[in-house]
């Protein structure tokens, strides 16, 4: 069985990854153009965004558990899965800089004053190296150990950008608790000694 | 204008186009019998009742925009009665057409900020809270009315979770109850309250952020202590029990200096959010004295 998944994920190719991955992106775009986000398509355009972003940054997570765990192996997929979620986090920041505060003054006021803006911020600056190193040359240029040391970092991203959507929902919202749940699970699961090999 | 008791049959419906050729009045200026058009009356096109039924807070009925569209039809509406006590004379459970019986029922185009900084203008119909209040007569001593949204979780999903203390609460000092531009809403456009806006009927309080407004009344209280309100007792931090439109006050998760009319699509501006939401000189004076940033 795993084998046979195994397999069939080597002859997959990685670039329908980015295509489909970053659809979303203009096509999300143009429905808030259009009205297909309703009346008020900054703010729907930006959650769906970062939603997207965070989702890919936990799907990213996914695939050394899945390995461990369940022995499939999906490596080949996850710089495409990162840097997927990091053109979606990005836009997010875009959407909310450009057509939501609309100034750059607010834009720093925001960051500076707001806890939850000031944390969003972090987990972008988290990002921002591991895209940049994101290529094989710099993996060479790195060297592998430091690399993997380096994109640690997402640990910490995934963490600040899962708290960032809670901190955002007004009331006790469930959404966002189950993707903070969902982080902590990812991050818990990479704590657990590498003798525990289940599959 | 007067119109006649709830509900409105289909005669009375007037084509939108017409109302807004009908309607360009300064918001409030009719309830103070100052009427005319005035330069701020360009800035209060009502928005479309598009907007105004798709985009709404009623968590009710869930936490997205658009739930409230969605599954408001849920909600039994008829009958619907309102439990008024406290220290009333005529303490009782009042049916929705008793109420509306010979209540003078008029058109309030008003602007509307939700707390969230967005904000829309909206043609209301309803008639003065006060009138409601006088005719069940008020005793000395009440200094607050509380109020209760309906509590139904077989018709309401949202209520199936936690999201905030079921039922909703709001709260007005009893000054601000009786304030002329105070009103109890019962349509929107000529036409009877649709679900997502509270039907049938609701508070609209619009020197107040727009979950003071609170939706489908059941139940109304005089007392003689500031009431719980819903948003104050989750995160009094944030809300406070006043929550008059402040640019100068910042909810501390963003900036109340401004706001973004819904409706104007993905490039649309922002625009200096007004004080008291543009109903200073009718309303500043019931809090003269007052710490604004305090009372928030």
């Amino acid at each position: 069985m795993q084998d046979a998944i195994n397999q069939t994920l080597r002859r997959v190719p990685t670039w329908p990854v980015y295509v489909l991955g970053l659809a979303p992106i203009p096509w999300l775009f143009w429905l808030g153009l259009s009205g297909g986000l309703g009346p008020e398509p900054i703010k729907a355009l930006e959650h769906r965004y970062g939603v997207l972003g965070l989702q890919f940054l936990l799907a990213g997570l996914c695939v050394t558990p899945l390995r461990r765990f369940a022995g499939i192996n999906a490596i080949r997929f996850r710089r495409a899965l990162g840097l997927v979620a990091f053109a979606f986090i990005a836009a997010h920041l875009l959407v909310w800089a450009v057509l939501d505060v609309q100034a750059l003054s607010r834009v720093w006021a925001d960051i500076v004053k707001r806890p939850y803006i000031t944390i969003g911020m972090a987990g972008f600056a988290c990002l921002v190296p591991l895209a940049v190193t994101s290529t094989d040359r710099a993996v060479r240029w790195l060297g592998a150990p430091r690399w993997r040391q380096l994109h640690r970092l997402t640990y910490v991203a995934v963490g600040l950008g899962a708290v960032h959507f809670v901190m955002q929902a007004k009331g006790l919202q469930i959404a966002p608790l189950v993707y903070l749940g969902v982080a902590g699970v990812l991050l818990g699961l990479r704590t657990l000694p590498s003798g525990k090999r289940l599959a | 204008m007067r119109r006649p008791a709830h509900p409105l049959g289909p005669a009375d419906v007037t084509p939108e186009a017409v109302y807004l050729n009908r309607r360009q009045w300064i918001a409030g200026a009719m309830a103070l019998g100052a009427g005319g058009r005035g330069a701020a009356s360009t800035g209060l096109e009502p928005n479309s009742w598009d907007d105004i039924t798709s985009y709404n807070n009623f968590y009710e009925f869930g936490t997205g925009k658009e739930d409230p569209k969605r599954h408001a039809h849920a909600m039994t509406t008829d009958p619907w009665s309102i439990e008024i006590g406290g220290m009333v004379d005529r303490p009782g459970t009042y049916g929705f057409a008793e109420i509306m019986d010979g209540m003078p029922v008029e058109e309030r185009i008003y602007r509307f900020r939700c707390v969230e900084a967005w904000s829309m203008v909206i043609p209301w119909t309803g008639f003065e809270l006060r009138r409601l209040l006088d005719r069940v007569g008020v005793q000395p001593g009440a200094t607050h009315v509380a109020f209760e949204t309906l509590y139904r979780p077989e018709e309401m999903r949202g209520t199936r979770s936690p999201v905030i203390p079921w039922p909703y609460r709001e709260g007005l000092r009893l000054d601000e109850a009786m304030h002329p531009l105070t009103i109890m809403a019962t349509g929107l456009y000529g036409k009877p309250m649709p679900n997502q806006n509270g039907a049938p009927i609701r508070l609209v309080v619009p020197w107040k952020y727009g979950f003071k407004s609170i939706k489908s009344i059941v139940k109304i209280t005089l007392v003689d202590a500031q009431p719980e309100t819903s948003w104050n007792m989750i995160a009094p931090r944030e809300y406070g029990f006043y929550c008059n439109v402040n640019p100068d006050v910042d909810h501390p998760r963003w900036s109340q200096a401004t706001e973004r009319r819904v409706g104007g699509g993905l490039f649309a501006g922002r625009e200096p959010t007004l004080m008291f939401n543009g109903y200073a000189e009718e309303v500043a004076g019931m809090y003269a004295g007052m710490d604004l940033s305090v009372d928030f």
